[in-house]
């Protein structure tokens, strides 16, 4: 009982706080990789709190597979613009660099950031979600 | 000590001398030796994956210890999802040890185990010989990260900015090795196909 209704609370903080850690990845300690770990840990506490039954597990597992595919399609998209733009060179960092210490600065460091966020979110969410509906089917 | 941008949080290290951290990090370490022995020996599974959170937790402090919070940040959350999906586990299945016995198939596969360790220790002695002497740094490669990192990449973490500038290779085989870790579940728990 208090564990449903404080979840809802702290599963908007625990993945607002995952978007802050992959948004000033470039700024202070963290980035892609400990912020999507920490989103996904916010949408496992939602399905641990709540049980399997309440959420269409399926259809959540399809989305978040899908989700990592278009973000690592993402990123190595990224990488081919830096060969069409600026140096013939995979991965150039094309973007303007701005200036040191703002958010939107480090050219295309915070973008990959993001997708990598996503990606890295989504196939710990996947995983996660896996083992949950291999356990629900194979109790049945 | 590196660049560290303003606003980094690793002020509170400072005030820890060195011998003063070392000191501490020797006594989590023998922390973590000690769950981890314990892991190995508990009859009760539910108790080894608790003493295994000692190690995965040792380590985060450690990693604060030594200023690395990016580290931290990542292992401490994973440590949180592998123990919860551990314990779930334990509680799904049996709490008890499976005994082992030593059968001619369990000698030979310990033979052949202590061959490949014979044959990897030897190429680790060739190897050690051409290191530097203990206590002098190797700084070719990171010195040039060091210094030119904010002019070059516009970041002031450096971290990230070696880790998705100068190695974005190696952050795009981290991300596949992930995707695939997850194409590999997937397929090795789908039921529907397997019928």
């Amino acid at each position: 009982m208090i564990v449903k209704k404080v979840t809802p609370l702290l599963a908007g903080l625990i993945f607002l706080f995952g978007v802050y850690i992959v948004l000033h990845g470039h700024l202070t300690p963290g980035g892609g990789f400990a912020g999507g770990a920490i989103i996904a840990g916010a949408f496992i506490l939602l399905i641990l709190a709540y049980g399997s039954s309440a959420l269409n597990l399926r259809k959540e597992v399809a989305g978040s597979s899908n989700t990592e595919s278009v973000a690592l399609l993402m990123v190595c998209i990224l990488a081919i613009m830096g060969l069409l733009f600026g140096a013939k060179v995979f991965f150039f960092n094309f973007l303007p660099k701005g200036t040191p210490g703002e958010l939107l600065s480090a050219g295309f460091i915070p973008l990959y950031n993001i997708f990598i966020g996503i990606e890295v979110a989504g196939a710990i969410l996947t995983i996660f979600l896996a083992l949950v509906i291999f356990k629900e089917e194979s109790s049945k | 000590m590196g660049f560290r941008g303003p606003g980094h949080p690793a002020a509170f290290a400072n005030k820890l001398t060195q011998s003063n951290m070392e000191l501490t990090i020797s006594i989590i370490l023998g922390f973590m030796i000690i769950g981890a022995i314990y892991a190995i020996h508990a009859r009760d599974l539910l108790s080894a994956v608790v003493a295994m959170g000692i190690v995965g937790y040792g380590l985060v402090v450690c990693f604060l210890l030594l200023k690395a919070p990016d580290l931290a940040i990542v292992q401490i959350v994973v440590e949180t999802i592998t123990l919860v999906i551990m314990v779930a586990v334990v509680l799904d299945s049996t709490r008890e040890e499976l005994k082992i016995s030593l059968d001619r198939r369990a000698i030979v596969q310990v033979i052949a185990g202590l061959i490949v360790f014979a044959g990897l220790f030897y190429f680790f002695t060739l190897a050690i010989e051409n290191l530097d002497p203990l206590g002098i740094h190797t700084m070719r490669m990171s010195e040039t990260y060091v210094n030119g990192a904010v002019e070059k990449t516009g970041s002031i973490n450096l971290v990230t900015g070696v880790l998705f500038d100068f190695r974005a290779y190696d952050t795009l085989g981290e991300a596949v090795i992930l995707y695939i870790a997850a194409l590999g579940v997937l397929t090795l728990l789908r039921i529907k196909g397997k019928k």
